[in-house]
Parts: structure tokens; C-alpha cells; sequence
């Protein structure tokens, strides 16, 4: 999408696109407190541990709202808002999907990850494990993980900021990368973590006030907003064209629910509380949190495909990412849709300081501590690499913005869930429960993950039919799950049976009492 | 650690992963029975109720949303009341002895 073409479209109707006072005002609002913030946490900012997990001392509800921030991107905010809009029933399987994740930190990852590691999920694959060769893998898991969302964060910001609040495509991506450099170079996790916190509040008190403002027109009931929808768009109701393909539905099922829980920055997140207990009961915050945030998602795209219209949230866009702001405009006025864009913003800003700060850690901790030091580091010099790490994140993410500029880049997420869920999650089960896992089991598992889903995302419609301009693609499937996932697991298992190592049995069981009993000494 | 301490962990640790996969195994019910819904009875799914005003897909996939959040609650109460006591207990009676410092 280029600029002109942006603008083309616009009509005098809408205000969006325009210099909007609100918009710019409520940003430098957010952008001002949350840089005093950081200047507040460079203080404190002076170890690795508090670089990289704001030195442990992070409460559950704070830890809550902080991964609720990291996780609730503006693809999940504009994106499913204008999906519901645009074709109804089929948004809420998104919804869902990007839900069910969750429990399944609580109930199997979150308090053994809290208690074997230090910084990132390498650290408990590679507890009882041949430290080098894990963290190698792991590394490129993460690194790979992190791009690819990156990717997607970078240029829809940039796609986003033209379109709400007419700046330029490449001043908007460097932007984005500028301030968030400042946040993760100079306030490292503290700075991260209440940012994180601010722009999930305000984005949870923005899409709220936006759900009561639709539900008053439909006398608070959901029930009559869902009859109005369907009286406009009678298709509004039932699955449609998403659902084509019941194999599709079911890959992308398994990517979203196994992916959540193998996501680089949301595990960091628990290294960031005391301990396990306050790790578990910070995950049913965030749960709390994002659920509530995709029910009131949901009412936002019905409410506007009622109250402006397929028509109208088309014409700035045929994916109907437009809708929640166009909403806000339509009930709230100009000042409402300033304010929502600006969260729109701060929420992209936040994620991109997160998954940053996860790449460093691969970066700075598995690759530099452990791969080239062999765990033998300094603490400041460790400091000081996470920031070099930072600065090369932040170059590499604006650039990838610019070069990405204008691709269709919507399956990038589901890719980056894809590989998540196929190489880092069944390394990080296998290794916290089964004795006679390996090293080269591990190091297999992380690498057929992540290399088959990229294989198969290359030989799918969105990259080989629609991207590269082949007639057919060869694998029919858009999102690679259902194959990737049970191939890593097969993999890690078949690989790990084939051979012994006597020393990664022997400390299985003081693996398991720490994983437990958590690391403090008896 | 002495071998009966080392069982009651062994058995605490088991109670855990046996209570965190079978609610894992209920959500994945739940999600997969959506998915599974949507995906090869679209008519039901699209079936209207409550006057014709909503269809079950979209309240069954509500109530997906509501369950995870449920799921978590419990197993959080059921950690805190009784997984948490059973380790603190166990990594008490793991400590040596005062006097025998």
C-alpha cells in the first residue's frame, strides 16, 4: 500500500489520516511519561539481572498487565476488530485461538520455567543439557521468532502511523525504532515492564469505553447488537470463506494455542517476578486480562459493522483494520479517534520494546555468555553486549520495516507463532519431563522446527502463489502446525531414544527438586 | 534427602503435572471441539437461537473464552491451597536440624 494510494481512498467523511490534534497530544502525553520512566529505571538499571528481569522484583498484577502489554498487539486490537467487522463469525476463531495459549502456560510452563532458568527459556532446555549446541539452537529459534514478528509489528506501524496520523511511512518506522531504542537501551526490563503496564491499561481503558459506548446504542445488550449485525449482514452469524479448508482451521489451531507458550518474550516475562508462585498467579492476570480484552474486541467489530458500515471501513482499507478507530470516531468525535490512534501507537511501540529486549537476551546471554564466553562472564561486560545487541535489534528492525515496505505481511505472525510452537515448545516440555531427553535431542527438535516451518511457509499460497507469483502452491496448507509440531516432538523423541547421556539422567532429579523447590538452597 | 521425602516429592511433583495436563487436556476439548465444530458443521454452528438474534457458534466460542480464564482460576486455587503448602512443608522437613548444625 503507497501512500498515495492511502490517501486516494480517503474521503471527507472521515478525519482520519489528517494531522489530528488529539492524536498527537495524547502521544506526546505517552511518549513523555513513559521516557521520565525510563530515565526513572536507567537508575536502576545497573546488572544483567535488572536488564534483563527487572532484578526479579516485579509483583503479579504488575507481571500480569505486563504480559496482557505484550501480548496484546495492535494486530490483535485493529486486526480482529476489523475482521469481526468485515466478515463476523470468522474473527472470533482468531479470538479464541489467541486465547487458549495461555492456560497452558499456567498449567505446564510458567512455574518449572520460573525456577530452572535465569533470563530466557534456553537456559531450562539447556539445564541438564550440553550448554553450547542448545543455546546455539535455541538462539536461532529465538532470533528467527523475534524477526519475523518484528516484521509484522514494523510495517503495519508504519502502514498505521501514514494512515492515522499522516506521517510518512519510512519517518514512522524510524520512530518507532528511535523510541523504543530509548526504552530497552537506557531502562532495559524496568523500562519495558511499565510500559508494558501503561499501554495495556490504556488500551484496555480505551477499547472499553469504546464497548460501552456501542452497547449504549443497543440499550446494554449484547444480544440486540449481535440481531442488528445480523439484520445489516445476514452472513454475520455463521463461518465463512476463514473456515474453507477444516485442516487449515486446526493447523492454525495448534500454532496459536502450542506458539503462545513458545514465544520468546512472553516466557522472559517470568524470570521478571520473586518466584514460581507469583509467576502462576501473574499468568491468571494476564489470562483475566486478555480474555476480557477479545469479548470486548468482539463487541467493537459487530458494533461497527453496525454503526459505520462494511462500506465505509473498506474505503480505508479491504481487511478492515480501520474499524475500531473509524468507530471511535463515529461516536466519540474527532478527540475520541485521536486518543484511540494514539493507543494504537503505544501499543506497537511496547511490543516492538519487548521483543527486542528477548532478541538481546538471546543475544547477549545464550550467545555471547554461554556460546562464545562458555559461561564464564562479567557481569558489566554481559551489560554492555545486551546494549550493543539493542542498538544492532533496533537498526535491524527499522530496517527490515523499509525493506518489508508494502509487502502483505499478515502471515508473518501466524508464522512466527508456527515456528514458536514447533521448535521451542516441545524442547521446553520434553526437557522439563522426560529423564532420558538429550542434547542432540533437543538440538534436532528445535532445529526440524524451525527449519521445516519455514520450508513449508515458503511452499504455501501466501508465499508461493501469491508472493512469488507461482501458479499453484505445493503445500496447500497456509499455516504449517499441524505438520511442524508432532515432526518436532517425533524428532526429539526418536533422536533422543538412539543414543545415551549419562550425565543429563544423573541430574534429572535435581533438576525436578529445583524445578519445584525452586532455586533457593536448602 | 532422605528416601521418604524424596517420595513425597516424587508424588507431589506427579500430582501436579497429572492436575496441569488434565486441564490442559480440558481446554484443548474445548477449543478443538469449537474448531472442530466450525470446521465440519458449519450449519450448526450457524444455527440461531435466543429469537433468532445470535447463532451457538457464537456463543460457544464466548464461552471458549470465558473457559480459559475458569481453567486457570481453578488451578490456581487448587496450587495455592494445597501445592504450595505440600512444597513448603516438604522443603522445611528438607532442612537439617538446628542442632544438628
Amino acid at each position: 500500500m503507497t501512500q498515495v494510494s492511502v490517501l486516494a481512498t480517503q474521503t471527507s467523511s472521515s478525519s482520519l489520516g489528517e494531522a489530528n490534534v488529539a492524536a498527537i497530544a495524547s502521544f506526546l502525553v505517552f511518549v513523555s511519561i513513559t521516557l521520565v520512566i525510563t530515565f526513572w529505571a536507567s537508575r536502576r538499571t545497573r546488572t544483567s539481572a535488572q536488564f534483563f528481569a527487572a532484578g526479579g522484583k516485579i509483583s503479579a498484577a504488575q507481571n500480569g498487565f505486563a504480559l496482557a502489554g505484550d501480548y496484546m498487539s495492535a494486530a490483535s486490537f485493529l486486526g480482529i476488530a476489523g475482521m469481526v467487522s468485515m466478515s463476523g463469525f470468522d474473527g472470533l476463531i482468531y479470538s479464541v485461538g489467541w486465547l487458549v495459549g495461555w492456560p497452558v502456560i499456567t498449567f505446564l510452563i510458567a512455574e518449572p520455567l520460573r525456577n530452572l532458568g535465569k533470563y530466557t527459556f534456553a537456559d531450562v532446555v539447556a539445564y541438564r543439557l550440553r550448554q553450547r549446541p542448545v543455546r546455539i539452537a535455541a538462539a536461532i529459534s529465538t532470533l528467527t521468532v523475534v524477526s519475523f514478528y518484528l516484521i509484522a509489528q514494523m510495517v503495519g506501524a508504519g502502514e498505521l502511523i501514514q494512515l492515522m496520523f499522516g506521517i510518512e511511512y519510512r519517518w514512522a518506522i524510524v520512530l518507532v525504532g528511535g523510541v523504543m531504542l530509548l526504552y530497552v537501551l537506557f531502562g532495559g526490563m524496568i523500562a519495558t515492564t511499565w510500559v508494558q503496564i501503561i499501554k495495556a491499561c490504556l488500551l484496555l481503558l480505551g477499547a472499553t469505553l469504546l464497548a460501552i459506548l456501542v452497547l449504549a446504542e443497543f440499550g446494554f445488550s449484547p444480544l440486540e447488537l449481535f440481531a442488528a449485525a445480523q439484520r445489516k449482514y445476514p452472513d454475520a452469524m455463521s463461518p465463512g470463506a476463514q473456515v474453507a479448508n477444516p485442516l487449515d482451521a486446526i493447523s492454525l489451531g495448534i500454532a496459536l494455542m502450542f506458539g503462545t507458550a513458545g514465544l520468546p518474550h512472553i516466557l522472559m516475562r517470568f524470570y521478571t517476578v520473586p518466584d514460581a508462585s507469583t509467576a502462576r498467579r501473574s499468568v491468571a492476570y494476564a489470562t483475566s486480562l486478555i480474555g476480557f480484552f477479545y469479548l470486548v474486541t468482539f463487541i467493537l467489530g459487530f458494533g461497527a459493522s453496525v454503526l459505520v458500515g462494511r462500506e465505509g471501513i473498506a474505503k480505508f482499507g479491504a481487511k478492515g483494520n480501520m474499524a475500531a478507530p473509524l468507530l471511535a470516531e463515529t461516536l466519540g468525535g474527532t478527540p475520541f479517534l485521536g486518543f484511540i490512534s494514539a493507543v494504537a501507537f503505544a501499543t506497537i511501540l511496547a511490543v516492538v520494546a519487548g521483543l527486542t529486549l528477548s532478541g538481546a537476551a538471546a543475544l547477549a546471554h545464550d550467545l555471547w555468555g554461554h556460546v562464545v564466553r562458555k559461561g564464564k562472564v562479567d557481569e558489566q561486560a554481559q551489560l554492555r553486549v545486551a546494549r550493543y545487541a539493542t542498538v544492532g535489534l533496533a537498526a535491524l528492525a527499522v530496517a527490515l520495516g523499509v525493506v518489508f515496505e508494502g509487502q502483505n505481511v499478515a502471515y508473518m505472525v501466524g508464522l512466527a507463532f508456527a515456528i514458536a510452537a514447533s521448535a521451542n515448545f516441545p524442547a521446553l516440555l520434553l526437557s522439563m519431563t522426560w529423564k532420558r531427553f538429550t542434547t542432540r535431542g533437543a538440538v534436532a527438535s528445535m532445529i526440524t522446527g524451525t527449519v521445516s516451518t519455514l520450508v513449508l511457509i515458503l511452499l504455501s499460497p501466501a508465499v508461493w502463489k501469491d508472493l512469488l507469483h507461482h501458479p499453484e502452491a505445493i503445500q496447500p496448507l497456509k499455516n504449517p502446525g499441524v505438520i511442524t509440531v508432532p515432526l518436532s516432538f517425533l524428532v526429539g523423541i526418536v533422536v533422543s531414544l538412539s543414543s545415551r547421556e549419562p550425565e543429563a539422567e544423573a541430574a534429572f532429579a535435581e533438576a525436578q527438586h529445583r524445578m519445584h523447590f525452586g532455586p533457593t538452597k536448602p | 534427602m532422605d528416601q521418604a521425602t524424596q517420595d513425597r516429592l516424587r508424588a507431589v511433583v506427579a500430582r501436579r503435572w497429572r492436575i496441569g495436563s488434565a486441564l490442559t487436556a480440558v481446554m484443548m476439548l474445548g477449543y478443538f471441539g469449537f474448531i472442530f465444530l466450525v470446521a465440519f458443521d458449519k450449519p450448526t454452528a450457524g444455527t440461531l437461537i435466543a429469537d433468532g438474534r445470535v447463532s451457538i457458534g457464537i456463543v460457544l466460542g464466548a464461552l471458549v473464552i470465558v473457559l480459559a480464564p475458569i481453567l486457570t482460576a481453578i488451578y490456581v486455587r487448587w496450587a495455592n491451597r494445597h501445592y504450595d503448602p505440600a512444597v513448603h512443608a516438604l522443603r522445611e522437613h528438607d532442612k537439617p536440624p538446628p542442632d544438628a548444625a
